[in-house]
């Protein structure tokens, strides 16, 4: 199991905060794991194309597409923050 | 190095008081205020409401306190960032660098700001009379963060 964080706009246009997901047995990155939400079409498809800016964290450390993912990992997604 | 995420406010000259607290050899003290505008890209804002990830931003938070300690001879290192609901003029951010001399902590004060800017997981969203809005992310914002990456391990503005 892995716990996906959807944080700020990514939460809005999703319409939920979290999910817990069975991750399937082929991925193993972050970008298998972007590639495989993006399969669920709509907003997914479109707020995750390839070419947006969306940040990924794993277990609260910046991750990039090739960070390895595994059970009990804690994923967020969010768009550039813009604090400060 | 204390790094602090609330909702009340702060209190400056008490936050720098503390900071420098106990050691005589701190000879100077930097600080930076972040401060809610009431426009912002031709909106007027009436409220902004601060949301942030937290476990991450504390650990953000730090790694970049400990960032700006291994590049300079600090004392210490005080982040305070505001999240919730906030309304124009009031203070979001504090960034604070005690040192023994000037040039440090005006310049690891400035790395702090510009790293928080890029690498701290906040948002802001907005209310405007055109109704809310979430703020987008600066390219400026990245290239004042991509400048300290070319910059040597320990520099020294003015000395």
């Amino acid at each position: 199991m892995v716990e996906l964080v959807y944080l700020a706009r990514l939460r809005d246009v999703f319409g939920s905060a979290r999910e817990t997901i069975e991750l399937p047995e082929d991925i193993s990155s972050v970008s298998g794991l972007l590639e495989w939400l993006r399969t669920r079409g709509g907003a997914w498809a479109c707020e995750l194309a390839p070419g947006r800016a969306v940040r990924v964290a794993v277990n609260h450390d910046v991750a990039r597409g090739d960070t390895p993912l595994k059970a009990g990992d804690e994923v967020a997604l969010f768009p550039p923050v813009t604090g400060g | 190095m204390p790094v602090r995420v609330q909702t009340e406010d702060f209190d400056i000259s008490r936050e720098i008081a503390t900071l420098r607290e106990g050691n005589a050899a701190v000879g100077a003290v930097a600080s930076f205020v972040g401060i809610v505008r009431d426009l912002n890209d031709a909106a007027r804002v009436s409220t902004l409401t601060l949301e942030h990830y937290p476990g991450m931003t504390e650990k953000a938070l730090s790694a970049i306190a400990d960032d700006a300690k291994r590049r300079w001879d600090l004392y210490d290192v005080l982040i305070v960032h505001r999240v919730g609901e906030l309304k124009p003029t009031d203070q979001i951010v504090l960034v604070a660098v005690s040192s023994a001399h000037r040039g440090e902590a005006f310049a690891a004060c400035h790395f702090v700001m510009d790293y928080l800017k890029t690498r701290a997981p906040f948002w802001k969203k907005e209310r405007t009379p055109q109704g809310d809005r979430w703020v987008e992310a600066r390219a400026s914002d990245d290239d004042a963060m991509a400048r300290w990456q070319e910059r040597p391990e320990r520099t020294h503005h003015t000395p």
